[in-house]
Order: structure tokens, then sequence, then C-alpha cells
């Protein structure tokens, strides 16, 4: 069974009707699935507009699909009870990218951690709470009498991550969104915030959903990735395939705009036509077709007709494109299952 | 603090001075706070030549936006300059009256400041805020001269000439920035300062950014110093980098040097905490927090965090040094003052 | 040995320590001496009015209980009126019956108000478009007239009913406000931190977004007060206010209605006049000072 799923879901903001006819389609018929069986780390990668934190949303049960369902081991999130969502809430826990305004200024950045304790009941009393915080601030590398009993103002933004980890940690949930974890913080204590990330999965079994637009600590962390482009799936697969064999025109193009730290592998000097994929910027509104198209440095015909279904290249691979026609076609929740397993 | 003949030599070095375009000298700049002054800038020397890209790295905190602003002498209160020299061509910015350091500005020395893009005015259309940054500047009044002159500038960076009838809300991001880049390289300055410039942008429009900025900055045969915090970013653009921490410069070295032979402590853990292609799964932070510029760690700033620490660190500062041609680092390991 | 230290001090957000807020409120009212000067004046009138009633005879209030019109002497330092009352008596109980008045209205109002806008603002839909409309529609139109009309209806007005009602009439500011910055709070990362750790609607609202209003309550109470104390005194010149307690406005009332001017007994309208100037005085300067905090200037450089 997949703990947690998407199946075909799209999200479209704006009202459409009599007065306003502007809509925006966040998320277009994306797939996704995490598996139960045991635990994994799946990236999503996307940049600014690609529809990511809005998967994420739906994904946290925080807003409602369009079309489609989210499903919490199997359940419907729109058809759940009370009791249910809870438990929901309890498993499906959020890391966010701003350390600064994920706590109240008011209070200590206690409460952060003695809230959710109370409200799912996790300890039955002071001294088991006590207990049960400390512990999880030292498993999220900290000591609980340098951080407990500060404002947030107090602490460095590092240290308020990390407080943020130590609160899915304590709340022990099946699955961790982790949306831009680490591109706020130094990048001296970015390695040790992913690190205890990768321990979360390693030694507590939580699957991680690790969205990003960084490719490359998607690549460190993950097994999995899709990447999106402006709410569709360009390419999902295997990490390893996907970032060391990119197929789809846009993962080449993000992948060869990495600035690697090596002044040996310099950005190439690209040919006009992959400048001119870079200069041109995402049309706005609907498009027929390949939304990429206008973009791509190998557009043909049919590209502008239909939008192009995911095709399996691969055992663990499969990319948005007519360049892979020749591959069988996949559906995207069939490929999600088939990369959960 | 660097002492007085330490900073010459950081300045005078030889054969290369007759290139130099800029250069810092025991640069102090501290912010007045309620509980006293914090060492934002503690006695930083560097130089930079002509035609060079200076990259200047570090993380929050320490210290390099604040460098990039008082380049420009546009540190206000509660920061203050409190000494140094900024030689620009051998003219002491730091010196000039306010009438003359504003011709200075945008015409020797631009800026193209963090977050640029968000402040361009949301209620002037582009082109009328590229004439203003002239006006403000020259003594140039004819708009058809004005008009030409930013025409041309656009087309260097990539941009229609029509987006001089936009309004910044209408341009997305990558567009914005590369108005910002334009806005700076107006008057043709001999130094650019870019702080931060595409922290805000994707990657792919970051590369694009950045590709334009150093297309422009060849044609000028200006210098440019990027500060920022991406050492990716920095391999790929600069010549030589600078590591700022806790308001020092530790090391300056060319950039393959940098990414080859990290000399100082907290480079080579910097480096080493780079996110890879080939490091899957491995992650090695840099232990510890960063240190307090209001009371400040005795002796070497970083000696509380570095595995090569040993008694000496901790109480005399070390200069910034030349230990071998063009590598400098401000570290007891190397400047030979333990015999 | 490495001991971890606190970060430096720049580029840090303020923080709500209850030692922050003592500090900031005391910087607050260094740096703002017009404020200060005027809720010193009120704050000084006050006391006076307070100490004074403990030690004052409240019998010589009563009616007939001294002669009368007599002009200011040692036995009586405010001379009598035309009911045979002391005025120094009726001065020193009537003023903190004004701010009694004036401080409930303000407490009413701002607590209504606040209700309304944390409910409007966070729920929004239906609620937050008939609130929304109502406090505007409220805003337009002269609350005097409002005022005067109620107050004619009501039998006998007691300083309690007479706060209820201008409390009633004072909600929209305070309510419009803090709309607004629920509005803005509810978007924030904590408010969604908090809701994926549990808690209600309700919670949040009074949990979460509450405690970060409070600069603004501070500032809707000031102005809720001020404006119901104004309300009051307006209301007690014209003689509809309380009639059965003694109030600096009614007796002005009275002295006018029993023409104290022509009769020379400048001591009968005499002090209530001073006393109502430095109130209107003190809520002055406050308000004023107060004003140049609805445009702010950026103060200061904030780098890293």
């Amino acid at each position: 069974m997949q703990l947690l799923e998407a199946q075909n879901v799209t999200k479209i903001f704006g009202s459409g009707g009599l007065l306003n006819k502007r809509q925006m389609v966040a998320v277009d018929g994306i797939s996704l699935a995490i598996n139960e069986a045991k635990p994994t780390i799946t990236a999503i990668a996307g940049e600014s507009g690609s529809g990511k934190t809005t998967l994420a949303r739906l994904l946290l049960g925080v807003i409602q699909p369009t079309s489609g369902s989210i499903l919490f081991q199997g359940q419907d999130l729109s058809k759940m009870d009370k009791h249910a969502r809870k438990e929901f809430r309890r498993q499906v826990q959020a890391i966010f990218q701003d350390p600064y305004e994920a706590y109240n200024p008011f209070y200590k950045v206690d409460q952060v951690l003695t809230l959710p304790v109370r409200k799912f009941k996790l300890a039955h009393s002071r001294e088991e709470e006590q207990q049960r915080i400390e512990e999880s601030l030292q498993l999220a590398g900290l000591r609980p009498e340098d951080t407990l009993g500060r404002y947030p103002h107090q602490l460095s933004g590092g240290q308020r991550q990390r407080i943020m980890v130590a609160r899915a940690l304590l709340l022990n949930p099946k699955i961790i969104l982790a949306d831009e974890p680490v591109s706020m913080v130094d990048a001296s204590l970015r390695a040790t915030i992913l690190e205890s990330l990768m321990k979360l999965k390693r030694e507590l079994g939580i699957s991680l959903v690790y969205i990003t637009h960084d490719l490359t600590t998607a690549y460190q962390i993950s097994e999995n990735i899709y990447i999106l482009y402006r709410g569709s799936v360009a390419e999902v697969g295997s990490v390893e395939q996907v970032i060391k064999n990119p197929q789809h025109p846009y993962t080449q193009l993000l992948v060869s705009s990495i600035p690697l730290p090596d002044p040996d592998i310099r950005w190439g000097e690209e040919g006009d036509i992959e400048r001119k994929a870079a200069a041109t910027s995402a049309p706005a509104g609907q498009m027929q077709g390949c939304k990429f198209a206008n973009r791509c440095p190998f557009v043909m015909p049919e590209c502008h007709l239909k939008p192009p279904p995911l095709y399996r290249t691969n055992a663990d691979r499969a990319v948005a494109c007519y360049l892979y026609k020749d591959s069988e076609p996949v559906s995207g929740r069939a490929m999600a299952e088939s990369l959960a397993a | 603090m660097i002492s007085e003949v330490q900073s010459k030599s950081i300045a005078g070095n030889g054969a290369a001075n007759a290139s130099k375009v800029l250069e810092v000298r025991n640069l102090q700049v501290n912010y007045h706070t309620a509980r006293g002054p914090v060492r934002a800038v503690n006695g930083v020397s560097f130089f930079l030549k002509a035609g060079e890209r200076l990259g200047l790295v570090g993380e929050s905190g320490s210290g390099k936006t604040t460098i990039a602003l008082s380049l420009m002498r546009l540190i206000q209160e509660p920061a203050v300059i409190e000494g140094g020299e900024v030689l620009l061509d051998g003219t002491d910015l730091l010196r000039l009256s306010e009438e003359e350091m504003r011709r200075a500005r945008f015409a020797d020395i631009a800026l193209i400041p963090q977050g640029a893009m968000n402040s361009l005015n949301p209620m002037m259309k582009i082109g009328e805020q590229l004439r203003d940054t002239i006006r403000a500047h020259t003594s140039e009044s004819s708009k058809a001269m004005l008009d030409t002159r930013i025409e041309a500038v656009l087309e260097s960076v990539d941009l229609r000439a029509d987006v001089m009838e936009s309004y910044p809300h209408e341009l997305s991001g990558g567009m914005k920035q590369r108005v910002c880049i334009a806005m700076g390289i107006l008057l043709s300055p001999k130094v650019i300062v870019a702080d931060e410039p595409t922290s805000a942008l994707d990657v792919v429009v970051q590369r694009q950014v950045m590709e334009t900025l150093g297309r422009v900055q060849k044609k000028l045969g200006a210098a440019v110093i990027l500060v920022g915090h991406d050492m990716g970013l920095m391999a790929q653009f600069v010549d030589r980098i600078g590591v700022m921490y806790g308001g020092k410069l530790v090391e300056v070295s060319p950039v393959r040097d940098i990414f080859k032979d990290p000399l100082h402590p907290y480079t080579q853990m910097l480096i080493g905490s780079l996110p890879t292609l080939n490091s899957k799964e491995i992650f090695k932070g840099i232990p510890g927090l960063t240190p307090s510029l209001l009371t400040p760690p005795p002796g070497c700033m970083f000696h509380p965090r570095c595995p090569h620490a040993m008694d000496h660190c901790s109480v005399q500062i070390p200069p910034l040094e030349e230990i071998k041609p063009d590598r400098w680092v401000a570290c007891h390991l190397y400047n030979g003052s333990l015999s | 040995m490495r001991t971890a230290t606190i970060p430096k001090v720049t580029r840090q957000r303020t923080g709500f320590s209850p030692w922050n807020a003592v500090r900031s409120s005391f910087n607050f009212l260094r740096g703002n001496w017009l404020f200060t000067l005027g809720l010193s004046l009120l704050l000084a009138l006050f006391l006076f009015g307070a100490i004074g009633s403990m030690m004052v005879d409240p019998d010589r209030s009563e009616m007939g209980a001294v002669p009368l019109n007599l002009p200011p002497s040692w036995d009586n330092p405010l001379g009598t009126e035309g009911f045979g009352r002391d005025l120094y008596t009726l001065m020193v109980l009537g003023i903190p019956n004004t701010f009694k008045i004036g401080l409930l209205a303000g407490g009413v109002g701002v607590l209504i108000g606040v209700v309304i806008g944390l409910m409007a603002g966070y729920y929004r839909g239906f609620a937050d478009v008939a609130f929304s409309s109502l406090a505007d529609v409220m805003l337009v139109i002269p609350a005097l007239a409002i005022l005067i009309t109620v107050s004619a209806y009501v039998r006998s007005m007691t300083v309690e009913l007479m706060a209820l009602i201008v409390g009633l009439l004072a909600w929209p500011l305070p309510a419009r406000v803090v709309r607004a910055q629920t509005l803005s709070l509810r978007e924030r990362l904590f408010v969604q931190v908090a809701r994926l750790s549990g808690q209600s609607d309700l919670e949040i609202l009074f949990v979460q977004i509450l405690p970060n209003l409070l600069s603004y309550l501070a500032a809707a109470f000031v102005g809720s007060v001020s404006s119901g104390i104004l309300a009051a005194v307006g209301l007690e010149v014209l003689g509809l206010g309380p009639q059965l307690v003694p109030t600096v406005g009614r007796t002005l009332y009275q002295a006018f209605s029993r023409s104290a001017m022509g009769r020379g007994m400048w001591w009968w309208w005499g002090p209530p006049v001073v006393i109502l100037a430095i109130i209107f005085a003190g809520l002055f300067l406050m308000s004023i000072s107060l004003d140049k905090y609805a445009n702010p200037r950026l103060k200061g450089a904030e780098r890293g």
C-alpha cells in the first residue's frame, strides 16, 4: 500500500466564471507515490512556477485539489473523518524553508516543541514531555541547555532550523515533507542539516519528500526525483539516471546550468539554440501542446499539438517528451507506483 | 588588527602595482549598538586588478555586504566607517567630499545591490529610471543623447529597447536584474560591485544573468567584485577569491588554487562541505556557530571551530600574509610565527 | 574548550521578551515627549481627583449641603454653586468619573472591536463582508448624533450605562485595525506550523495571532479611551450624562443653565472649563504624537 500518494492531481487558482477569467494552473495532473514498505527519500525538483510548493501544500492537506485525490494509507484526504484527520496530521509533518518565519516571535522556541506534544498527547507527564523534547533536540544535533528557554531572535538561523527538525522528530511521523530546508541556511551548516535528515530515514525509518530547486543536494540525498516544469512532470526516475544522464531537454538545461564548484568545469559556451532556451521566458497563459515547446532546442511540429505523455525509457525512469516516443508510454500513476515499489 | 607594515605590503605588491584599479587598506567598519560596537569589517585589505573578477565569499555575518556598501560609501547609521583607505586609481574614496563621492558613484564605481530588482521604483518606467541615473551623475541633459546611450547599454545586456517603456512589474526576475546590471554600467565605471546579484533567481536565469554580466564587463574592461555565499557560482565566474570570516579576510587566492589546494582551515572545511554530484550521501558540515562580532573570541576568530587550533591561536590574531606568490592566508599554521 | 556563543547583534529581529517590552515602552516614552507630556497631564489630573476623593467628605456634593452661591473661601476653596454643593468636592469627585467612563467605554470599544476584527480577518467570508460594511457605515455617521438620540431616550443614565453606549459606538476603528493585521498575520508561516501541530482555529486566533497585535491594541486603546472621554464630556455638557453622580461636564451644564456667567459666578464655570481644557490638551498631545506612527519613518540601517 502507498503511504502517501497524489493521483492525477490538478490545482487551479483564481476564479473562473463571470467576472474574472484569469486562472492559473499550478499543478496539472501530477501523480506521485511514496511507499509504506521501506523508508525512502523522494525529491521534487523545479524552479519557481513549477508547482512544487503547491504540490507540497496539497500533500500536506493544507489546500484541496481541484481534481484528483490525495490519499494517505489508502484513504482520501477529503473524505476523512475528524479522527482520521488527526492521525494524518500526526503522521505527515513538515519542515519549512524559512527558519525565521516559522516561529511566533512572541513566544520562546519551546512552544514549537511543547505544542505538538500536548496536542497529540505524546507524553503523560511534564517530566516525560521534557525528556522527549530533550532527546529530540539532541538527535537533531543541538544542546537543550543552549536552545530551550530562548526566544527565536536569540538563536541563529541554523539552530532554528534544527529545532524544526527536532520538532519533526518529536512527532515521529511516517513521512516528512521538507520544503527547501537548507536554502536559507549558511553553507557550512547545510551539510549538517542534510545529514540529520538522512539520519531520520536511516535510524528512524521516516520517509522524506525533499522539495527543492537545488539539483545537487537533491542528488545527494534522495533516491527518486520528479522534475517539474510549469505544473507537469517533465521527467521522473531514479536520481542517478535523471541527474547524471538527463533525457528531457528541460532537465538537460537545468543540469547544465548548475554552477559546479569546480573552476575547471565551467558553464560551456552554449550554441545559439541553447541560449535561446535560456533566454526565452515561459509564456503566460494557457498553451496547447508541450509546455516547454517554445524554449526547446529540439522542438518538433507535434510538440505544439498535444502535451506528450510519459514515455518509459527504462525500468526506473520516464520522460515526457516526444523525442522518446519509441518507448512505451506509461501513466503517471503507474510510473509513480512502480518507482515507489 | 593588521599592522601598518602588513597592510602596506599587501597594497604595495611589486609588479602588479601598476594595474591595480582598486586597493582597500585596513578597512574598519563598526556598527554601534546599545551593547557596544560590532566589528563588522575588522581591518580588511585587498586589491583588485583592472579587468579582473574578484569574488568576496562568506556566510551571513562575515561582513561582505558591509564591504560592498563601504566601497560605495553607502554605509548608514548605526554603521560607521571607522578607518582605512579605499583607493580607486589612487584616489581615496573615503576622503572625498559628499559631492565628489556622488560624482564618483556609477561613473567610476558602480554597485548592483542585493535584491536590486526589488528596489526598482514600481511607479516609474524603466527608461525613466535609467535616464535618472545618468542625469544624477553627469551633466548630460539631452534626452536623445541619454536614450542613445541607454539603448546601447540595454542591447549589451540582451534586452530589447522597448523595455524602456515597461514598468518593473511587467518584467521577469531575470529581466529586472539585467536592468539593474544595465544601470550599473550606464556610465562605464571602472569597478562594478555586484552584491548577490542572482540570489533570488532560478538556476537557469542565474546562469544567463551571470554570463551577461561577464560579457558586459569584458567589453567595458571593468573589474568586478562579486559578493556572495555561493562557492559554485564563484567557481564559474571569478578569477580570484577572497574568503571572509567574522569580519576578516582569511584567505585570498586564485580560484583554481582555492578549490584544489585551500590553505585556511575554514576554507578547507567550507570547500569540503560543498555538495557535488560526486558526493552522494556524504555530508561534511562545519561544527559550531558563527562567532559573535560583539564579543569576538580572543586571537583568531575561527579557532573555536578549527580542527587544527593551537594554544597560540587563542592568543594572537594571525595577520593576512602572502606565503606563496599570490596566495594570502591569515593562519598561524603558515606564518611561521610559531618558531 | 569550545563554547557556543550567542550570535551577533546585527541583523536580529526584535524579540518579545517581557524585558524587551518594558524597555521599549520606556524608550517610547523617552522618545516621544509630547506623548509623555500629555500622559503626565492626564495622570496628574486623575491623581488629583482620585486622592482628593479620598480626603473629601462626599456629603458636600449633595444638594443643599452647603450655603448657595458663595465665592471661594477658606471653607470652600472653589466656592459653592446654585444647588448648594461645594464645587471643590464636585470637581474632585467628578474627575475620576469622567476618566472611568472614558476607560470603560474605551475598553468596551476595543474589546468588541478586537473580537470582531479577529473573526472577520481570520474567517473572512460572509461575516467579514457584513461586519466590514457595518463598520464602514458606522465610521461615517457622526457618533455624537447617535449618542444624543440614544441618551435622550434613556430614563436614568448611569456611569456604566453611558460607558456601554459610548463603547458600542467605538468598536469600528479598532475592529478595522485588528482585521487588517489579522489578514496579514494569518498568512504567516508560524500560523501554518501551529496548524500542523494540531491547534484549532480558535486557539490560533487567541494564542498565535492576538499576542502579535499588542502594539496595535495599545494604540487602539489609547484612541478609544480618548474618544470615549470626549464623547462622555460632550454628552455631559449637553445635560445628557449621568445625573446621579457628580461629573465635570454636568457641572458646566448646570452652570450655563443657571446663567452663572451672567451672574458673575466665575468659580462655578471656571474650574470645570480649566479641568476640561487640561483633559483635552492631554488627549490632544497624546493623539498627535501617535499620529506620526501612522506614517512610520524607517530609522537606521539594518544590514548584515
